[in-house]
């Protein structure tokens, strides 16, 4: 039987369109690339981050990797660039701890600026050895060549030409490169290259089409779901009607008519497996458990906020000059004529990715591991499976393989851990895939928060002092690096200590106050260890939520001094490329200066326009929503989006165009839809009735994208930033529409009547 | 356990499997195919939607010793000798899917729209589709996809 391994890999790598190819396992893989005869991964080599094969086509290692976005496209066109080869002929093997180094996996939007950076520098070094090789074997100086299309020629002699793949085709680059000793995000390299002109670019700013989009829509590509091993049993956990009970007694007889159905049992940890996938989901739903009589561990969900509110925080922080110097801050304040003050409720919230989590581990004490994960971080959640494991992390290879969606530490991190808890019981490979309400029930929660915003106004109408406090439960209450078993549920049930990291964040934007003062404080989890609550990364981590509070208060701010928002904005947001994005989204909508709402309508439904701006990691974005409120609903439509978006040199832009459309769309549905909901016992939030998400049907008509490419401006990552500010323009739009200022997420039917009442 | 007869892209199965369990575990465990998705198993996402005589079906709540002689057809059964059909090569051109996941609910509704309906308004296609789910929201690529395939 064939080992229906890394299929989509390969399809990926060789850009086929309709090609079914099925490799018999792993070593045929590695013979197919070359990889057989590779020298050992080392920061310090090229060969670790690229090679030439025969053919000439060149291949990058990305310790990173896509999870649609496009990413792996980005990182061929840098390498291609380069090397001056087309950029079909450029193939990215990423993500796979056996083929390239930790780069830290799909990490804060730095796939690119991080990431591709890296490879793009190996491109340059490996393009300028090659040169080099040309200049000797033709006998000709390296001055006097020129390289197109990965032929080597000289410019005198155009007959003298030497080929990529003549020169050292299936070989491996011998020669170093200057390591900065890190690895993760901050791996970076040195070469003695340098980096292309801009003004020489050729495939920047082009936009070759995405090579893994024709399997994944002719059903030819694998998903960590369609992995199979021989031997492979199928496994499901047993998870409590209280969260936090465990399993006292369990009754073995209520599964033996289950063919080959087997219980796993370690303290909290409670699944079965069975050689059949429907076998095992029968065995979980058949198996008799007696739970320990724990006790429900969460306040009523309307008392959520009032919770964050009393609870004695852990940990505080902040950012800005005042931090050592709060009775500064304070003075401020009491000379103000006028001090105005909200605060912003926003939920925990659902990665909820489009099918809950899986992942296969082949356990071999004495040989290598295998994790095959839908995990964000291939190489981290291979580290977190040898610990659980009790083996070195060289003894697991972790190889991705597109799962149902990510946008951050979602389940998949849990998944990965499961299964090699079951593998290793089962001494067999085990694939173990959760159950919906395990995906959004069980997995983890973006953290709820409170945000309370001050500004002291003199009397000019002078904003003179600006405190945004935040209150919440911990950003990274399980770690998104997956390397720690204890930052897993399945890890936390097996008794692996929970660390809370006890950190939150503050808002991102050049605003410039005479007092600027931001402060967090973070609160303890409602159940220590275990809980369906832990929280952790959601796409865009704290941005929607810290944003929505940040620029709403700006436009009341504005407001409440008569001023019109976007002049208020260019007032104070003291960043020229900042202001470019507001300047370039208010030219783009014809924004009509106001003081107040608007409130325009016609018949029920009210229209408004509203907007919001943030910056992420050297990116900025500005955004203009359009929306209509029916007044006798409540509902609320997110029309139309119009986008400016700088995020330094534009690589593709009709990828970075989509990303943007993705990041709008689902913003949207976190903004007028999600919200996880609780009792005092668990998550009751557990399918797509309980947490709804944007329909086809509420989709934004209009997505009107302003590109503005910085060509002389390094790349600074696009995946998450155009998340942030769109929650807060849809609060803005709605207030222009109805005149009433929602300060509680999400924008609901039911939060609108209550504020048009 | 029973013995069950399965009609799936053209060609003939037996399994043996409980009359009740859903169609989407003998699609992906006993015949190994891969295009229909567990996503949700409650008939709320559309993942594993197969044809069946086709009618897009929701093959996580279908009984599998419910289909008799029906065609089923699945995302992979709707090319010929690996030319996509007309509302793949749409998805396709549009570079719709992120992760992909949700896709075969996507394109196996159009392709049962389009058959009855072939130049469907903004409205009818909302009305075919709500309901499915895409978390990654590339719903308006899936919008410009599907008009593009009534073009084609």
């Amino acid at each position: 039987m064939n080992q229906h391994i890394n299929r989509r890999h390969l399809l990926s790598a060789f850009g086929a369109l309709t090609v079914s190819v099925v490799m018999p396992g792993v070593s045929a893989r590695a013979a197919t690339l070359g990889l057989e005869k590779r020298p050992a991964l080392d920061p310090k080599k090229l060969a670790s981050y690229i090679s030439i094969r025969q053919d000439g086509t060149a291949i990058a290692y990305f310790g990173k990797m896509d999870m649609g976005q496009g990413t792996d496209m980005g990182v061929a066109q840098m390498v291609a660039e380069e090397l001056d080869l087309p950029v079909e002929r450029v193939l990215v093997d990423m993500g796979d701890s056996g083929t390239s180094l930790d780069q830290g996996g799909a990490s804060g939007s730095t796939g690119v600026s991080n990431g591709g950076v890296t490879l793009r520098n190996a491109a340059a070094e490996a393009r300028r050895l090659m040169v080099d090789m040309a200049a000797q074997h033709l006998g000709v100086p390296a001055a006097d060549l020129v390289v197109d299309s990965g032929i080597i020629s000289s410019k005198s002699t155009p007959a003298k030409k030497v080929s990529y793949g003549e020169l050292i085709g299936g070989r491996w680059f011998d020669s170093e490169v200057e390591w900065n000793g890190q690895f993760g995000n901050g791996l970076a390299v040195k070469t003695i290259a340098k980096v292309k002109d801009p003004k020489d670019y050729k495939v920047y700013g082009t936009s070759p089409r995405r090579r893994d989009v024709a399997p994944k829509i002719m059903g030819t590509g694998d998903f960590v779901t369609d992995i199979k091993v021989p031997g492979m049993l199928h496994a499901r956990l047993v998870m409590p009607e209280i969260a936090g009970a465990s399993p006292v007694a369990v009754d073995e007889s209520s599964i033996k008519h289950i063919p080959g159905a087997r219980i796993v049992w370690e303290k909290a940890f409670l699944g079965v497996v069975a050689p059949k996938e429907w076998d095992a989901v029968k065995a979980m739903r058949a198996l008799k458990v007696t739970w320990s009589d724990a006790k429900a561990p969460f306040p009523e969900q309307k008392d959520l906020y009032s919770h964050i509110r009393n609870a004695k925080p852990v940990k505080t922080g902040g950012e800005g000059a005042f931090l050592k110097e709060p009775e500064k801050v304070a003075d401020a304040f009491k000379g103000a004529d006028k001090v105005i003050e909200s605060t912003f409720e926003w939920p925990f919230q659902s990665h909820a990715s489009m099918g809950p989590a899986c992942a296969v581990v082949d356990y071999q004490p004495n040989g290598q591991t295998t994790l095959w994960t839908g995990s964000q971080k291939p190489h981290h959640a291979g580290y977190g499976v040898a610990a659980v494991l009790g083996l070195k992390n060289e003894q697991v290879r972790g190889i991705w393989v597109p799962g149902p969606g990510s946008y951050g530490r979602n389940d998949a991190g849990d998944a990965a851990i499961a299964a090699a808890i079951f593998s290793k019981a089962v001494g067999k490979p085990v694939r173990y895939q959760a159950m919906r309400n395990e995906g959004t029930g069980w997995g983890p929660k973006s953290p709820a928060s409170v945000h309370t915003v001050r500004a002291g106004i003199d009397k000019d109408g002078k904003v003179i002092a600006w405190h945004f406090h935040s209150k919440s439960f911990d950003r990274l209450n399980v770690n998104s690096n997956e390397s720690y078993p204890g930052d897993s549920l399945p890890g936390q049930l097996i008794g692996s200590p929970p660390k809370p990291n006890n950190v939150y964040g503050t808002p991102s934007n050049s605003y410039k106050f005479p007092v600027r003062h931001e402060t967090w404080e973070v609160i303890a989890p409602m159940l220590d260890s275990g809980s369906p609550l832990r929280s952790s990364h959601l796409r865009d981590p704290l941005g929607p939520e810290i944003h929505f509070a940040h620029e709403s208060f700006v436009d009341e701010v504005a407001f409440a001094t008569k001023r019109d928002p976007v002049e208020f904005r260019l007032a104070h947001v003291s960043d020229q490329r900042d202001r470019d994005v507001i300047k370039a989204v208010s030219d783009k909508v014809n924004w009509q200066a106001r003081t107040g709402a608007r409130k325009e309508r016609k018949g029920d439904v009210a229209f408004g326009q509203g907007i919001a701006y943030s910056t992420r990691n050297g990116t900025r974005v500005a955004v203009v929503a359009e929306v209509e409120v029916d007044m006798k609903t409540g509902k609320v439509r997110g029309k139309k989006f119009t986008v400016a978006h700088d995020c330094g040199v534009v690589i593709n832009p009709q990828l970075l165009t989509q990303t943007i459309e993705g990041n709008v769309s689902q913003a949207l549905s976190r903004a007028i839809h999600e919200e996880i909901k609780f009792d005092t016992k668990n998550v009751t939030s557990v399918d797509w009735e309980t947490y709804p998400i944007l329909d086809i049907t509420e989709r934004p008509l209009t997505i009107d994208v302003v590109l503005i490419n910085r060509q002389n401006i390094p790349p600074n990552g696009a995946g998450e930033g155009s998340m942030r500010p769109i929650v807060a323009a849809m609060a803005n739009a709605i207030f222009d529409a109805t005149g009433v200022r929602l300060r509680q997420g999400p924008f609901t039917p039911d939060r609108l009547r209550a504020g048009l009442a | 356990m029973a013995k069950i007869e399965l009609n799936v892209d053209g060609k003939s199965h037996t399994i043996d499997a409980d009359n009740d369990m859903p169609l989407l575990y003998a699609l992906r465990d006993d015949l190994g195919l891969k295009n229909p998705k567990f996503g949700c198993g409650l008939a709320q996402c559309g993942a594993c939607t197969v044809l069946v005589d086709g009618q897009p079906v929701r093959s996580c709540v279908t009984p599998v010793d419910s289909l008799g002689k029906s065609k089923i057809t699945t995302l992979a059964g709707l090319s010929q000798n690996g030319v996509p059909h007309k509302v793949q090569a749409a998805f396709i051109e549009e570079q719709v899917p992120q992760c992909g996941y949700c896709m075969n609910g996507w394109v196996m509704t159009t392709v049962s729209l389009l058959a009855t309906t072939p130049k469907p308004t903004d409205a009818q296609i909302e009305e075919a589709m709500t309901g499915l789910k895409c978390r990654c929201a590339t719903h308006v690529s899936i919008m410009r996809a599907v008009k593009r395939a009534a073009q084609a």
